[in-house]
């Protein structure tokens, strides 16, 4: 059974010409002790996907349908009082921002080990004890003494060392992290990649991780989902994604990315942009802008389904029934 | 110097890439010994009562490059490294502390009079990063693309001016109509676009394009990145691009300058660097590249973080995270010294004592 099963997820955000379909159907899952990549372009709906999740969807943003299964328990129908004792028990988090996660108001240790008794049943001595033993796991260089220390004393990158640790206090089962390495340069972005792939092994902990980049993704992920308007449009092995993509989109992203050592004059482009969410074309959402589309495309919507060996793509085109020739 | 083009495998764009090649010996921009300092002391009373000195921080010291007509040299760096206020000083946004910058020869500063420097700074212009701050929201898009026509005087009548601006559209990929828009009826990207309209409509010949595309998403950073190839091709544009993406830097440019708190560690034509970087920090720089061919390689991540530009680390600004450094490096500055077609400020490369890089550039097999 997987750690984490996400079927059929709709989210709605109200508005008064009618309701805007922010996700559409997103199904995924991730098992216990894996990573799992979720990219796509801003307005895909990957840092939704996160939210709905740990159930801190921003009003007037409401799930309409699906359901959201944790070790086999069903939890968007948890009440709010019971959803804040699965938010950092079993499921933590890591944002952007590491200096909006943070109180720069209490020291990290007051923040650390208020955290840590919220979820377990341990005196401040121990938790003080804990704290520092965290710090120092995520490699803040002298712990004891840094604890007493406030947000602001901190560097970008150590600060993020300092969320990474209070989302494993409680050594929760997942960690959802949404962007947790864009607002830093680019080798302190390679130091926190690592720390997080080690931290999970170690902890045997799985990882949702929400990122625009590929690079990233490719570096740290077991399987990835790729996201286009609220769907996701394959899924799959990261090797598999990265080296031989299925679906256009996809196809179409990994032509767009420039790499090292790979000359080209001009990049793939993919033509236009996504749509937004009033203007979602009928069929498949990318059909305006796929370069293998045909008429089943703009009237029918696709599902994912297998497009060959370790791969799902919701692709016409990989259709047994109705192939195109 | 001639490495980069003769390297490049470009099909297309024959006759553009000829021109480029013939104008290579010219120098559009040198800059020398370029130097700026902010003052970022506390007010003048509370200095006197607590006995502090004046801060100087030394965002850019000593750089020198030059830029060769229709090529594109690019600045890569972390934050902090200084790359922004070297798009500046060029534009003249800032006033050098000390240096020189000439265009065409001719030094910047010696241009006095009202008419020469309009006509200077016709011929440049500038791209920002974010294409949200950048534009009025409360002009059309036809006036702020005009504004640069009108500033300069270029076009007296109406008339032409609208042909000139439709025809601006039409070239970065918009359409006549969208002129009658505001800014805030466009993406991020197609923003991005009108700035680069707004940035030809002087015709200039050199771009100072300061992150174009790092507020931009993959496939429309795609898309821009071609347009500027394009219009490099067409109109034969010098580009100073700075960026702290190295593959996006890898893709554009024919030359690499490589800054580190303030200072040039290395410049080299861009598939030179790749190959044999010789700085340790631009080695650090590209190990940190993900691994987008998932060959597997393990990667170490350098430890240690940028430090404070206002108090630099003494000697060799890089030698706390260096793992070559010696007592030399914590105490005299590298000057940058010329090897193989590498200019490198490093006193381990220059006494011989590195190890060869153990980066080649990953070889793709030619995929799409």
């Amino acid at each position: 059974m997987a750690l984490l099963e996400v079927e059929d997820l709709r989210v709605e955000f109200p508005t008064r010409r009618g309701a805007l379909l922010a996700l559409d159907g997103v199904s995924l899952e991730i098992n216990e002790g894996e990573v799992l990549g979720v990219v796509g372009e801003s307005g895909a709906g990957k840092s939704l996907t996160g939210a709905a999740i740990i159930g801190l969807l921003e009003p007037p943003g409401r799930v309409t349908g699906g359901k959201i299964r944790l070790e086999g328990h069903r939890i968007d129908t948890l009440s709010y009082e019971e959803m804040r004792n699965i938010r950092g028990k079993k499921i933590g988090a890591i944002f952007q921002d590491p200096l909006t996660s943070l109180n720069p108001l209490y020291t990290i240790g007051r923040q650390l080990i208020e955290t840590i008794r919220v979820h377990m049943d341990v005196s401040p001595e121990a938790a003080r004890a804990r704290a520092i033993e965290l710090l120092g796991e995520v490699g803040i260089p002298a712990p004891e003494r840094r604890i007493d220390s406030y947000p602001h004393e901190f560097s970008g990158g150590m600060r993020q060392r300092v969320v990474i640790s209070l989302a494993l206090c409680a050594n929760p089962r997942l960690i959802i992290a949404d962007e947790p390495t864009t607002a830093l340069d680019v080798s302190i972005q390679a130091q926190i990649i690592a720390l997080l792939k080690k931290l999970c092994r170690e902890h045997k902990t799985a990882v949702m991780l929400i990122t625009h980049d590929m690079g990233v993704i490719a570096e740290t992920a077991d399987r990835v989902a790729v996201m286009y308007a609220g769907r996701v449009a394959e899924i799959g092995p990261v090797k598999r994604v990265v080296k031989q993509p299925k679906h256009p989109y996809t196809v179409g992203l990994m032509g767009a990315i420039p790499m090292v050592g790979h000359d080209v004059e001009r990049l793939t482009q993919i033509e236009g942009a996504m749509p937004r969410l009033n203007e979602i074309p009928p069929g498949c959402s990318f059909n305006p802008r796929c370069p293998k589309v045909f008429d089943k495309c703009r009237m029918e919507r696709p599902e994912l389904m297998p497009a060959g060996r370790n791969a799902e793509a919701a692709c016409w085109q990989f259709d047994k029934g109705g192939r195109r020739g | 110097m001639r490495k980069p083009l003769a390297g490049s495998s470009i099909r297309g764009g024959a006759v553009a890439k000829r021109a480029k090649s013939e104008a290579q010996a010219e120098s559009m921009l040198e800059v020398r010994d370029l130097a700026k300092y902010f003052d970022v002391s506390k007010p003048w009373l509370a200095r006197m009562i607590e006995r502090a000195p004046r801060q100087i921080l030394k965002a850019v010291d000593g750089l020198a490059f030059d830029i060769k007509k229709g090529q594109t040299f690019s600045l890569v760096g972390e934050s902090g490294c200084g790359k922004s206020t070297v798009a500046k000083l060029v534009v003249g946004l800032h006033k050098p502390s000390r240096g020189a910058i000439r265009f065409e020869g001719r030094d910047v500063a010696d241009v006095r009079s009202r008419a020469d420097s309009a006509a200077l700074r016709r011929r440049w212009q500038m791209i920002f990063q974010d294409p949200y701050a950048s534009l009025n929201p409360r002009w059309r898009v036809r006036d702020i693309i005009a504004e640069p026509i009108r500033v300069f005087g270029l076009i007296k009548s109406r008339g032409e001016q609208d042909e000139k601006v439709a025809a601006l559209l039409r070239q970065v990929g918009l359409s006549p109509v969208d002129g009658e828009k505001y800014p805030h009826e466009f993406s991020g990207g197609q923003r991005q676009r009108i700035s680069i309209a707004r940035a030809l409509s002087s015709n200039p010949e050199f771009l100072v394009c300061d992150e174009p595309t790092s507020a931009l998403d993959v496939s429309v950073q795609a898309q821009i990145l071609n347009l500027m190839k394009d219009l490099q091709n067409e109109f034969g544009l010098t580009y100073l691009f700075i960026s702290h993406n190295l593959a996006v830097v890898y893709h554009l440019s024919d030359k690499i300058g490589v800054m580190y708190l303030g200072r040039l560690c290395e410049v080299a034509g861009s598939k030179e660097l790749f190959a044999r970087p010789q700085h340790p920090y631009t080695r650090l720089l590209l190990e940190t590249i993900p691994d987008l061919e998932m060959t597997g390689r393990e990667r170490e991540p350098v430890a240690g973080e940028v430090p404070n530009p206002i108090n630099p680390p003494s000697g060799c600004a890089f030698h706390p995270r260096c793992p070559f450094a010696n007592d030399r490096c914590r105490s005299e500055i590298p000057l940058p010294t010329e090897r193989a077609g590498h200019t490198v400020a490093c006193h381990a490369a220059e006494e011989g004592r590195l190890p060869d890089a153990k980066f080649p550039a990953p070889k793709r097999p030619s995929a799409s």
